[in-house]
């Protein structure tokens, strides 16, 4: 569905993947792992299209996806941004309808079905009463499921989620990712996370990217490459790892 | 949100109400039966027919087009820059079309070479802004929005400059067209052309800035191409402030407060905001100026200091009573 070819990065200089050729397939939910400044964030947008590569290029469908027009784009592809801003007053509902617009047409207003999508949306991340409030009165975790919620009312085969558990609390954190990561289980669905979190990847993702502070990269299935070796090597830093229930815990030393 | 559509019904019903204000009021009276006779071409008084035709409704409708235009250029601006506080002098449009105009009246130019140049120097001010904030690749809002704001602080420069120089008897005209002053708009067509087109192309674009308010990118990952968006919203907004100064000097206020003030009452959705904006841009400016050239006759007020005597007090009750 989505794969890159020959993809290079840089940042002021600094290489942040080199050449990596990566497919992402239906059915599979990705991690990016990697330590601050590792091009996590840059490496998505580039496969998002918001990013012109430095060489090679992003495929979406076998289409470079800066070719693809941005309206086409959108009904294949959504994006949870790491932070939002709002500058003007808007309320919940208003938020998570803007996900209906690459479905509506230029003067079409959205109808029953875009109002029940968007209140389904606001369901699945537990904001039923929310509709009608204003952002401004939500708190940081609320205001990460209204975005959330946005990006559900979409209904992109392929979701792009930059640090999906931003400001939610532990209980909130697991739920979502569980339900973002069951969509893989509908026919044609892919998700890309950006994770900080090693024990919430491991537990949701099938593959994943490492990105390392030389430009290394590292893909392929979750379980493979999720040693704590390369962990240790990718934070620089001693791990601590805990075995519990049949699965592999990893905490900083 | 629910509140958008009667407040739509409430302006649409004000908006010829304001106009029968002005058509009203003014030195010779004009009761409601000689009024709409006089609407209707019935020429049996020709003076009442003369004052309604020749100055009432000109004046009236010129008031209500530059009002509009304000107000529409003010949220497109807003919503642009994603800055609450941008109106539509804040790129300096509205200094260009003031150097310009200074200067013609310093070299005791008509009325008509007045307005010519006042155009000329609003789209003079818009292409330097446009081209400095573009070299390179990127062209952020910020980047913009402090271009424009620079420009702007050149050409007020410029406006102390020739306010400083000049002789003392063409001060007080220049101070009125600065303050914004409706006396001599006399030809309205242009600008309610401009508004109305402005206002399509502003309704089509109304969903797009929708999601601009949640971002650029977002708006790039929901459908829209934010760059030539938001060269379409920089193009559109200049051009409507370009007409209203050229009509009637740069009068304050109406293009920061009026999308404020429609947005604490319902909501930000632009399919809403836009065409309120013009509707009470409109009707405001149309009563503010009514009142300045009646309220004190037979001294007439610019009425750039009627619409802050009026907005500030009315702005800021709104402000305290939400939240």
């Amino acid at each position: 569905m989505l794969r890159t070819d020959h993809l290079t990065l840089r940042v002021a200089g600094r290489t942040l993947c080199d050449r990596l050729d990566a497919g992402f397939s239906a059915g599979e939910n990705w991690v990016f792992l990697g330590a601050n400044g590792s091009g996590k964030t840059t490496l998505l947008h580039a496969l998002a299209g918001l990013r012109e590569p430095d060489r090679g290029s992003v495929l979406l469908d076998d289409i470079p996806v800066r070719d693809t027009p941005h309206r086409q784009r959108a009904r294949r592809m959504g994006v949870l941004f790491q932070d939002f801003e709002s500058a003007f007053p808007a309320t919940a509902i208003e938020t998570v309808l803007t996900g209906r617009y690459p479905r509506l047409g230029r003067w079409q207003w959205e109808g029953t079905e875009d109002y029940r999508a968007a209140e389904a949306a606001l369901e699945a991340v537990e904001l039923a009463g929310f509709a009608q409030r204003p952002l401004a009165t939500l708190s940081g975790g609320e205001r990460r499921r209204v975005e959330i919620a946005a990006l559900l009312a979409q209904d992109a085969p392929i979701c792009l989620l930059d640090e999906p558990t931003n400001h939610l609390d532990l209980r909130h954190q697991a739920r979502i990712l569980n339900m973002l990561a069951d969509r893989t289980h509908r026919p044609g669905h892919l998700n890309i996370f950006v994770l900080h979190d090693v024990n919430l990847a491991a537990r949701f993702g099938t593959h994943g990217i490492l990105l390392f502070d030389d430009g290394e990269c590292l893909h392929g299935s979750l379980p493979e490459i999720l040693t704590r070796p390369n962990l240790e090597r990718l934070y620089r830093c001693h791990l601590r790892e805990i075995h519990a229930d049949g699965s592999r815990w990893y905490l900083p030393d | 949100m629910n509140r958008r559509l009667p407040i739509t019904l409430l302006l649409l019903a004000a908006a010829p109400l304001s106009l029968w204000f002005a058509l009203s009021q003014g030195s010779l009276n004009i009761d409601a039966l000689g009024i709409w006779r006089a609407l209707l071409g019935n020429h049996d008084n020709a003076t009442t027919y003369l004052v309604i035709h020749e100055l009432r409704l000109p004046r009236a409708l010129s008031a209500f087009a530059v009002g509009g235009l304000l107000a529409l250029s003010g949220a497109l601006l807003q919503v642009l820059l994603r800055n609450p506080l941008a109106d539509p002098y804040v790129l300096g449009v509205s200094g260009g079309a003031a150097v310009a105009t200074l200067l013609s009246m310093l070299a005791g130019l008509g009325t008509g070479w007045l307005r010519g140049n006042a155009f000329l120097g609003a789209m003079l001010s818009m292409l330097i802004v446009f081209g400095l904030s573009r070299t390179g690749s990127a062209w952020t809002q910020n980047r913009l929005l402090l271009t424009g704001v620079v420009v702007a602080a050149g050409w007020g420069a410029v406006i102390s400059l020739i306010l400083a120089v000049a002789p003392a008897p063409q001060v007080q005209g220049m101070l009125f067209w600065l303050i914004g002053d409706l006396t001599y708009a006399s030809q309205p067509g242009a600008a309610i052309v401009t508004l109305v087109a402005g206002l399509a192309v502003s309704l089509w674009l109304a969903r797009p800035l929708n999601l601009l308010m949640r971002g650029e990118n977002v708006a790039a990952t929901l459908g829209e191409n934010p760059a030539r968006l938001r060269l379409i919203i920089y193009l559109l907004a200049s051009m409507l402030t370009a007409l209203a100064v050229t009509l009637a000097g740069s009068i304050g206020f109406v293009g920061l407060v009026i999308p404020h003030i429609l947005r604490l009452a319902g909501g930000s959705d632009h399919r809403y905001l836009l065409p309120a904006s013009v509707l009470l841009g409109g009707g405001f400016l149309t009563v503010a100026d009514t009142l300045a050239r009646s309220g004190a006759a037979p001294m007439q007020l610019p009425v750039g200091v009627l619409t802050a005597l009026l907005g500030v007090p009315v702005f800021l009750f709104l402000l305290a009573r939400t939240r």
